[in-house]
């Protein structure tokens, strides 16, 4: 089971981070996504993996329980990375609309914000 | 009263005058006196115990890890200090307000000046040097604030950026400095590291120290080669340029040095550093003075000149020097700042400041030729004024001190710097006030209202008591200072007369007296010589030094970011890969000490769809549709594997998330290009794909590694574990982590969330404000569009579903604290239950039959979770803690209660609040006229049979 995690970890982040090196904003999104989700489950495995064991107590009788703070930590950052998605997307969408090109780089002829005289 | 409320009053004062400008000039001015008056009578208050030699402290821990202690003391130093600061302060504020003009905001200015006020009250009380830094920072900046207060003046702008870069970079260094002190004695506390002299001057960073913490006194107290900051600093207006420039900020590095005398002084680098550098000065500001024609640059270098004149007592280091350097700065203090203010009188009387245009005012001006002159002639060093005492003492240790085995040098240097400073002292009585009145005075110069001559008509009084009376009226102030500067040894032997006999100081101040009177007498030769002579421009030296690390920051600026995101994060991701590789080849790897679980045919199957449908987006990216439904399988099977591994909260929020995640991407994707042309080479691909299998295998590895081994440490979780239901009331020991016991955390992301809701509602607002309306509103879809957008079926089921969705959401909310849910889960189901809405019948439709603001939705959010946390106040327990029990109504089960449910409702709206709010403004984008439909179905029973024919069947 282990391997199957890790080698999981493994392949979504090597799909994030090539997507993130794209050039277009869409599959950049994509691939912080992915690599959310690799993050994600990467953060919740530091608790190890365990089966039937949830963090919920049981009053009756002594059972296992899984580790509670990683899930905790990874609950949040499952929302944020919700809000987070949420703001480049509409970043790479008012961009797009704007200047009708969703290249990511800005290109050599590009303005650069000139240094101004102060006088 | 206390030193605290002493160093605070100012700072709190300083709302006022911003706040009541709008009740009258009056008001604001009086406001920000009256914060001074009181500051200035809590001072006075220890009179007593300070004339008697004690200190007062007043100390409270602030930062106790970093040394940092908000520890405050007053004695005799630092009480002369704090009065010319208040005191001065005072008489500027009346000042100031019967000199700026009706256009000028006076409400801000009188701000900037009390921030700069307590700033220098803090600096002189400071028993702490972490504490004194800070404040010594603020002053740069609220003198930037004070000298660019005319912002609509190039000079000004420039005079404050000067100012700011030299004393904000001497500032730096002097933080290096103290740094290395309190190390040195291993304590930030003043009063510690001034018992310990011979450790100080026994370290081999004595010198470095030194050096730092020099170079902040001299660029603040304008030391040669740092002085020509200050004369730039005069584009501020009058009352600034006299408060600054004469009283407090620059005089910030003399009582710094005086300060430190104790430790510092003594050694031969301190003698030739300090004595050397304030001669220099001394004699370079005279010189300058005398040519200057503009009145307030003159002030400024003779400014120079004394400051230089002081920091060469200090630098002598024999304790007469010191008391000399003490009794001078009270005497420049009181004639510089009347010179000032006289200057600025001339200057609003008569319209200009230029020497050249003026001369014969004294029968115009009499009240100000009195004032001016008499202030003056003390600057100059004539008897009996208090100038001439100071002066004559500097003269005499003088000639005392030897320079380098020459016994002529330094007195023969002052005797000339004292010429000048006579020279151009007259000369401002002179080609000012002297002469024959002219007629061509750009105003009709007349004396000013008793408000503006008040101030300096008082300090020249001073001028003139001190003079004749100064055993009388400083004599004991002088005492007291002095024995704090020299460290409470016992007081060398002076006398604060007029007349000492016939003394080679005598001597040397008649030939001072006599020679700048002949000086001026040639003033117009000189001047031809001087304008003829070569000198370096301060000011193109400086503007040549910043244009080029300017253009070096530029520079590698430029090459380190030039806009190219993919390479930023090819770099970031590289050394990420690159530490990782040198941490495994540095680090040390134990045995494996846990089973591996068995692999079940299941979560096998799982992981095919996982692994294929993530290598199938890499393959096909570039059909974005494709490649975002595939990501929808990768992240149902991340929450189906969540819910394998015991994890059903995290299943809960993820499968939600997913949701609105993909219906964000969709209508996004509605806007944007269909496909990702090909733009890379391949062997761009090739490298980005080698970086990211290493980046891949790298991260599987570490996780599979950790996943085989247990815990190095004992885990803070069996602490949880343990107290969640006993503490914390709850059996979901993730929900009450997230409620109770890392509360603090969940708080400040619910705010995060709320925030990022709130830049996308903004950005939208913003991009639906340029010409993008119109693209949109003109835009043909990249598909066409379905011939039955709101299908019949679709807005039946989901009407249907709202209740029971919501029912679902209440359920999940409720049952968070004991079993997995929760408010994060619940805000995330209601929400897709709104969506629905939105996705069947319509945003129109579903917008005008929405009760409430999402903005709305998320402040409650925030504000709810707010009062319960501030609730645990009022229990006396810290912020966010929870409390809980168990109410019992006889016919029905025991059930509990718990504060946490209100944080988690405070969640769930900020939740709620936030999604919404995202989708919605995305929503907007897609809005076309003729949207808008009375029905919202396009087939749509009600259309075929109108209302009033149902009525009609219903009747029959």
């Amino acid at each position: 089971m282990e391997a199957l995690v890790a080698s999981a970890v493994g392949v979504m982040t090597a799909a994030g981070i090539f997507l993130i090196l794209r050039r277009r904003t869409f599959p950049v999104i994509l691939g912080l996504s992915l690599l959310t989700y690799a993050v994600n489950v990467f953060l919740f495995a530091t608790g190890r993996l365990a089966l039937d064991a949830p963090a919920v107590l049981n009053k009756y009788k002594d059972v296992p329980y899984t580790d509670p703070l990683p899930q905790a930590l990874v609950l949040t950052a499952i929302v944020i990375s919700f809000g987070m998605t949420a703001v480049i997307v509409m970043i790479a969408l008012s961009a797009y609309l704007s200047s009708k090109d969703d290249h990511i780089d800005m290109s050599a002829h590009d303005s650069v914000d000139a240094p101004g005289e102060d006088a | 009263m206390s030193l605290f409320l002493i160093a605070a009053l100012p700072f709190l004062g300083a709302v006022f005058p911003a706040l009541l400008i709008r009740a009258g000039r009056n008001a604001a001015a009086s406001a920000a006196g009256l914060t001074t008056f009181l500051a200035l009578m809590g001072l006075l208050i220890h009179i007593p115990s300070v004339m008697r030699g004690d200190v007062v402290t007043a100390q409270f821990e602030w930062i106790p890890a970093l040394g940092l202690n908000a520890n405050f003391m007053l004695d005799g130093l630092g009480f002369l200090f704090a009065l010319l600061i208040l005191g001065i302060g005072l008489l500027i504020i009346l000042y100031a307000r019967f000199y700026l003009s009706r256009e000028d905001p006076m409400g801000q200015f009188y701000t900037y000046l009390l921030l700069f006020q307590g700033a220098m009250v803090g600096i002189v009380l400071s028993d702490n040097i972490l504490l004194l830094l800070i404040f010594w920072e603020l002053t740069s900046l609220s003198s930037f604030l004070l000298i660019g207060y005319w912002k609509h003046l190039p000079d000004g702008r420039q005079g404050a950026r000067m100012a700011l870069a030299v004393t904000g970079s001497g500032g730096l260094a002097m933080i290096a400095g103290m740094l290395i002190l309190g190390n040195i004695v291993g304590s930030y506390d003043l009063s510690v590291i001034l018992q310990n002299k011979e450790l100080i001057q026994s370290s081999p960073y004595y010198l470095p120290a030194l050096i730092l913490i020099l170079l902040g006194c001299f660029t603040k107290s304008a030391q040669f080669p740092f002085h020509f900051w200050l004369p730039h600093a005069m584009a501020a207006p009058t009352p600034v340029s006299a408060y600054l420039h004469s009283a407090t900020m620059v005089k910030a590095g003399l009582f710094l040095m005086a300060r430190m005398w104790p430790v510092l002084a003594g050694t031969d680098a301190w003698f030739y550093i300090v004595a050397t550098t304030g001669l220099i000065t001394m004699l370079i500001g005279a010189v300058i003075a005398l040519f200057k024609d503009d009145l307030k640059a003159l002030l400024a270098f003779s400014t120079v000149s004394h400051l230089g004149l002081v920091t060469m007592l200090l630098g002598f280091g024999t304790k007469i020097a010191a008391v000399a350097a003490i009794f001078h700065i009270i005497n420049h203090a009181t004639f510089k700042a009347a010179l000032f203010m006289t200057a600025g009188i001339v200057d609003h009387e008569t319209g200009t400041r230029d020497i050249k245009r003026l001369g014969g005012l004294r029968h115009l001006m009499p009240i100000t030729f009195t004032i001016g002159t008499i202030a003056a002639l003390s600057m100059a060093g004539i008897p009996p004024l208090n100038g001439f005492l100071s002066k004559e003492m500097m003269l005499e240790e003088t000639v005392h001190t030897t320079w380098l085995h020459s016994h002529y040098l330094v007195p023969g240097l002052a005797l000339l710097a004292a010429l000048f400073s006579a020279a151009y002292s007259f000369r401002f009585v002179s080609h000012v006030f002297l002469g024959s009145e002219r007629h061509d005075y750009p105003a009709h110069p007349h004396d000013p209202p008793v408000g503006l001559w008040l101030a300096p008509a008082f300090l020249v009084v001073l001028v003139v008591l001190i003079g004749l009376y100064s055993k009388a009226i400083v004599g004991p102030l002088v005492a007291v200072v002095s024995s704090a500067v020299i460290g409470g040894e016992k007081l060398p032997y002076y006398s604060l007369k007029l007349w000492h006999g016939f003394t080679p100081a005598l001597y040397m101040s008649v030939v001072a007296t006599l020679g700048g009177l002949f000086l001026l007498s040639l003033h117009k030769h000189e001047e031809k010589l001087w304008n003829a002579l070569p000198r370096p421009e301060a000011k193109a030296i400086f503007d040549a030094v910043i244009a080029v690390l300017t253009k070096i920051s530029q520079v590698v600026t430029d090459t380190l970011h030039n806009g190219v995101l993919s390479r930023y994060a090819i770099i970031m991701i590289a050394f990420t890969v690159g530490l990782g590789y040198y941490a495994y080849t540095s680090g040390r790897i134990g045995p494996e000490t846990r089973e591996a679980l068995p692999i079940q045919i299941i979560p096998l199957i799982g992981w095919i769809c996982l692994v294929g449908a993530t290598l199938a987006i890499m393959w096909f990216h570039r059909n974005r549709l494709l490649s975002l439904v595939l990501i929808g399988v990768v992240g149902l099977i991340v929450s189906m594997a969540f819910n394998y591994l015991s994890a059903p909260d995290l299943a809960l929020t993820q499968i939600s998330v997913e949701v609105v995640t993909m219906i964000l991407l969709l209508l996004s994707l509605n806007f944007l290009p269909t496909d990702t042309p090909w733009d890379s080479s391949a062997a761009r691909r090739w490298r980005d794909a080698a970086i990211s299998v290493v980046a891949g295998i790298g991260s599987g590895a570490l996780i599979y590694a950790l996943l085989l081994r247990d815990f190095a440490f004992p885990t803070i979780s069996d602490f949880h574990l343990a107290n969640s239901y006993k503490g914390g009331g709850g059996t979901n020991v993730v929900n009450v982590i997230l409620v109770d016991f890392r509360g603090f955390d969940t708080f400040g992301e619910i705010i995060v969330l709320g925030i990022a809701a709130l830049i996308i509602f903004a950005l939208t607002e913003a991009v639906l404000g340029t010409n993008v309306r119109s693209y949109l509103l003109n835009r043909k879809p990249h598909w066409p569009q379905s011939g039955d957008s709101h299908p019949l079926m679709m807005v039946v089921v989901t009407r249907m579903m709202m209740p029971i969705a919501l029912m679902v959401g209440a359920y999940i909310f409720f049952r968070g604290h004991n079993q997995p849910g929760g408010g994060f889960i619940a805000g995330l189901v209601v929400a897709i239950a709104f969506l629905m809405q939105y996705m069947a019948s319509g945003y129109t439709w579903a917008i005008e039959r929405q009760r409430f603001y999402y903005h709305g939705s998320i402040g409650w959010g925030v504000l709810i979770a707010a009062a319960t946390g501030l609730g645990a106040w009022f229990n006396d327990r810290p912020f966010l803690t929870s409390d809980f029990g168990y109410i019992h109504w006889p016919p029905l089960e025991e059930f509990e209660w718990a504060t946490a449910i209100l944080f988690d409702t405070g969640v769930f709206l900020a939740v709620l609040g936030a999604v919404m709010l995202a989708l919605d403004s995305l929503s907007r984008f897609a809005w076309q006229p003729g949207m808008a439909q009375e029905f919202p179905m396009d087939i749509n029973p009600l259309r075929d049979n109108p209302p009033q024919e149902e009525e009609n069947k219903e009747q029959a």
